[in-house]
């Protein structure tokens, strides 16, 4: 064992060197000391405990996607049979349960429908979306597929995601973290916030703005039972609007939907004086929303934001320019908000905040620091109680511990892992625990010197015989770290971190390392008996 | 120089000759232990069990007024509060569980958080925000689902390395030991009723792989008597094994301790919890490794043969061949 090759040696030095090197960037960050930005300069991510800011977890409603998509169906399927030649006239639709269902006039244009339907089954994907079955010769049932409804979740997630980025984006916020988590969650960190009321707001609001008729012929009466006609829906005033309080009957089809917008401003109404916010249609939009208007002069339409009527102005002359004001009770701040909301585009689902964890800064610095102080006085008492009991040999397992902080420290920095408060108890965790492999050696050395076997065999043996039981112990210390770290959420997770790094680092550093230091002074002092 | 000798050279403890009322106490213990978690209960979190925390110091105070603010907290209508004080004397968590109907409600939670901080800070100056967290109930049972499955299967997959590196029995022994110090943590959380969240989870697998090592530094030790005594009795080996690893035992137990127990006093108050388990799971799992991990291998029928190598099918078939029996 006292044979180090010196390219061996060269190996291991470089190691260790350049995992200290790693680690010094990250050092000087914790410090606030100046790093010159012309260095390379991996840095220890701080998680928000430890920085302070907001994590925020949001959840989207899968079965809206469901619903959504049965709708944009029953729209394609309409237009679809209506530009038959003749045209193909259904009745008794139901979008409910999850599928679309309606009846054939005509039992004997079946296989035209057919016909008409099926390219509309399948989307962009090899899969196939939708299940058509025919019911009792004249009934058409479409059903979504369990993989056409996953595609369609996660594209709906993958847009909602960037919405989200949009919309966080325009609050410049610095470096937000924006995650999709499972297959309908969304988690959005963003250091520095302490304050996320703003954030949750624009995130919590849908923004999806819709321009529908009024159904004029539904009855007072109707309404206040909550029935809607066939074709009509009902939908309430919003809080602040001109219709609080009220419910509405507008036509279900027809509609203009806000997401052929260009741009969104929030400005004051000529009239009124009041906040409002002016948005822009792009070509379809504007082609769309010129053909409702001319066809619908002098009939009120309701502006419907998120499934409430903001207000419901009276079409005086067709609108052609493509651009339109929204107003009903918008604070400023609210009508800015909408304008930013609008611009970064609808969310294609609604998003619940399920989980919200918030910071403040002085917390966080006030955490390092006594996680700090308490890391070095253990650290102290460790090396006290090491050198104490076993003299020279104790020294190197304290440099051994100096060189395992450091290259945790520097491994987290390179992997670009995130330091936790938890983190910080991972390490005080592992500067107790790694100083293990030395003891079981070093204990080894003793008895082997008690049994008589002299200073060399008596090294060579410790080394030998307890490293069987260190590595089974690391091992089975890395089972427990990886299922913590997989189970795990968030600040836990960085204390399987700092665990997982620390068991490869401690047996580097505890055993590799020691021993190529006591075997380099065995080399050289030749001594005929150890202190241990 | 004189080197600290912290056990005195060649121990011979009879450990083992108080085996039975030892497992007996420790069986009861268990028992107590999970009593105790399914009668008084485990002091959930806003992790686990959903809700508001809030966490609060009052800076122009020395003291914060804890029972004013149950009182207040409580007249806003969400059911009793729990305050507590959280680090310093000035600082305060205030913990709201979410009514029924506010679940899935977008915004409620935030919405009863706002509540609880303004009517607070209408009646305080001085109050400075340093926390906040709201966990739905979905989440929070989510929490709760994937904590348990952690900790079982830690158990198991490490059970099974150490059937595979060693024999059954030790699987087995160091399972055993596992489950004791599960169990008694837990027991300890719900007799003093302390905060039980997402990190005391770590903590106990922090306590699982600690308590685990110093079992196999035991095993090993056994393993290896096991092939050099063959002819000692096996409880007299198992003393020798602990007798002989007692010196490491001690050393690694009170390196751990002297660590942690500085984070324990000085630390964030945030991390007390975690600290505090796993300073209690040093002691729980020292002592299982002795008392029942060790023991537990005489019941099991460990002997000096369960190391022999065994025969194989392609032996056994020329031995017959050869027409020996």
């Amino acid at each position: 064992m006292l044979d180090f090759p010196r390219w061996k040696k060269i190996w291991l030095w470089g190691i260790t060197a350049i995992a200290i090197l790693a680690a010094i960037p990250s050092l000087a960050s914790l410090t606030d000391t100046d790093w010159p930005d012309a260095l390379p300069s991996p840095t220890v991510n701080l998680g928000l405990d430890l920085a302070g800011g907001s994590h925020i977890l949001l959840e989207a409603d899968q079965s809206q996607v469901s619903q959504q998509r049965l709708e944009n169906m029953e729209e394609a399927v309409r237009n679809a049979l209506g530009d038959a030649e003749p045209a193909i006239r259904i009745g008794d639709i139901s979008t409910a349960d999850g599928r679309l269902s309606f009846m054939l006039d005509d039992p004997s244009r079946i296989d035209a429908a057919r016909e008409a339907i099926l390219p509309l089954m399948n989307g962009t994907g090899l899969v196939s979306e939708w299940n058509l079955e025919v019911v009792d010769g004249n009934r058409m049932v479409l059903t979504q597929t369990e993989s056409g409804l996953q595609d369609a979740i996660t594209l709906a997630m993958d847009s909602a995601t960037d919405v989200v980025r949009r919309r966080i984006d325009s609050l410049g916020t610095r470096e937000p973290t924006i995650l999709r988590q499972g297959d309908d969650r969304i988690v959005v960190q963003v250091p520095g916030l302490t304050d996320p009321e703003e954030l949750k707001e624009l995130l919590g609001q849908t923004a999806r703005l819709e321009f529908k008729l009024l159904d004029t012929q539904a009855l007072q009466t109707e309404i206040a039972q909550g029935i809607a006609r066939p074709g009509s829906e009902l939908v309430p005033g919003a809080p602040g609007g001109d219709y609080e309080g009220a419910v509405l009957a507008v036509k279900r089809l027809g509609g203009v939907r806000g997401d052929s917008l260009t741009s969104a401003q929030q400005t004051f109404d000529a009239q009124t004086n009041e906040p409002a916010v002016s948005i822009t249609f792009d070509s379809q939009g504007t082609q769309r929303f010129a053909r409702l208007t001319t066809e619908n002069v002098n009939q009120q339409f309701a502006i419907i934001l998120d499934g409430q009527v903001l207000s419901a102005p009276v079409i005086r002359e067709p609108i052609l320019s493509g651009t339109s004001q929204i107003s009903g009770g918008f604070t400023v701040r609210t009508a800015t908000q909408l304008a930013i909301s609008l611009n970064s585009g609808a969310l294609p689902v609604d998003l619940t905040v399920v989980e919200e964890r918030t910071v403040g800064p002085d917390l966080g610095a006030e955490s390092i620091r006594s996680g700090t102080i308490a890391m070095g006085i253990g650290s102290l008492l460790v090396i006290l109680l090491m050198v104490a009991a076993y003299g020279r040999f104790g020294i190197y397992a304290t440099g051994a511990l100096f060189i395992n902080v450091l290259m945790i420290l520097g491994i987290m920095a390179v992997l670009n892992t995130t330091l936790t408060l938890p983190g910080i108890a991972g390490f005080v965790l592992t500067i107790g625990a790694a100083v293990d492999a030395n003891v079981l050696i070093y204990e080894r050395i003793r008895e082997e010197r008690k049994r008589g076997r002299r200073v060399i065999a008596a090294v060579e043996n410790g080394y030998k015989e307890a490293s069987r039981a260190i590595y089974d112990a690391n091992i089975t210390n890395f089972i427990a770290g990886v299922l913590l770290f997989l189970f795990g959420s968030g600040p836990v997770r960085g204390f399987a971190v700092v665990l997982i790094i620390g068991l490869f680092t401690s047996v580097f550093t505890g055993v590799v390392l020691t021993r190529m230091w006591v075997a380099g002074w065995l080399r050289k002092a030749r001594p005929s008996d150890i202190n241990v | 120089m004189r080197l600290l000798k912290l056990v005195p050279e060649d121990t011979n403890i009879k450990f083992l000759k108080w085996r039975v009322p030892f497992y007996v106490v420790s069986i009861l213990l268990i028992i107590a232990s999970w009593g105790l978690v399914f009668t008084n209960g485990l002091n959930y979190g806003v992790d686990f069990a959903g809700g508001q925390e809030v966490r609060l110091t009052f800076e122009e105070m020395e003291e914060a007024p804890i029972g004013d603010l149950r009182d207040r907290v409580a007249a806003l209508g969400y059911g009793e509060p729990v305050v507590q004080r959280f680090g310093a004397d000035n600082e305060v968590s205030i913990r709201v569980r979410l009514p029924e109907e506010a679940e899935g409600v977008p915004g409620a939670a935030t919405e009863i958080g706002n509540q609880v901080i303004a009517t607070i800070e209408d009646a305080y100056e001085g109050v400075r925000r340093d926390g906040n967290d709201t966990v739905s109930g979905k989440v929070a049972s989510e929490f709760r689902a994937t904590a348990l499955e952690a900790l079982i299967f830690a158990m198991l997959a490490i059970a099974l390395y150490i059937w595979i590196r060693f024999e059954w029995q030790f699987g087995i022994g160091a399972l055993f030991a596992l489950f004791h110090d599960v169990s008694l943590t837990l027991g300890m959380f719900a007799l003093f009723q302390l905060e039980f969240s997402l990190q005391i989870i770590a903590a106990i697998l922090a306590i699982i792989g600690y308590s685990l090592n110093d079992t196999i530094v035991v095993y090993d030790r056994i393993r290896e008597n096991l092939k050099k005594y063959r002819k000692m009795p096996i409880p007299e080996l198992l003393d020798l094994s602990v007798n002989e690893t007692l010196a490491r035992t001690v050393m690694t137990s009170l390196t751990l301790l002297v660590a942690l127990l500085p984070l324990l006093l000085f630390g964030p108050a945030s991390l007390f919890g975690l600290t505090a388990a796993i300073t209690l799971g040093i002691f729980v799992g020292t002592y299982s490794s002795v008392y029942m991990a060790a023991p537990i291998l005489i019941w099991l029928g460990v002997s000096s043969d369960s190391f022999v190598p065994r025969e194989s099918v392609v032996d056994a078939q020329e031995r017959k061949a050869r027409g020996e029996a």
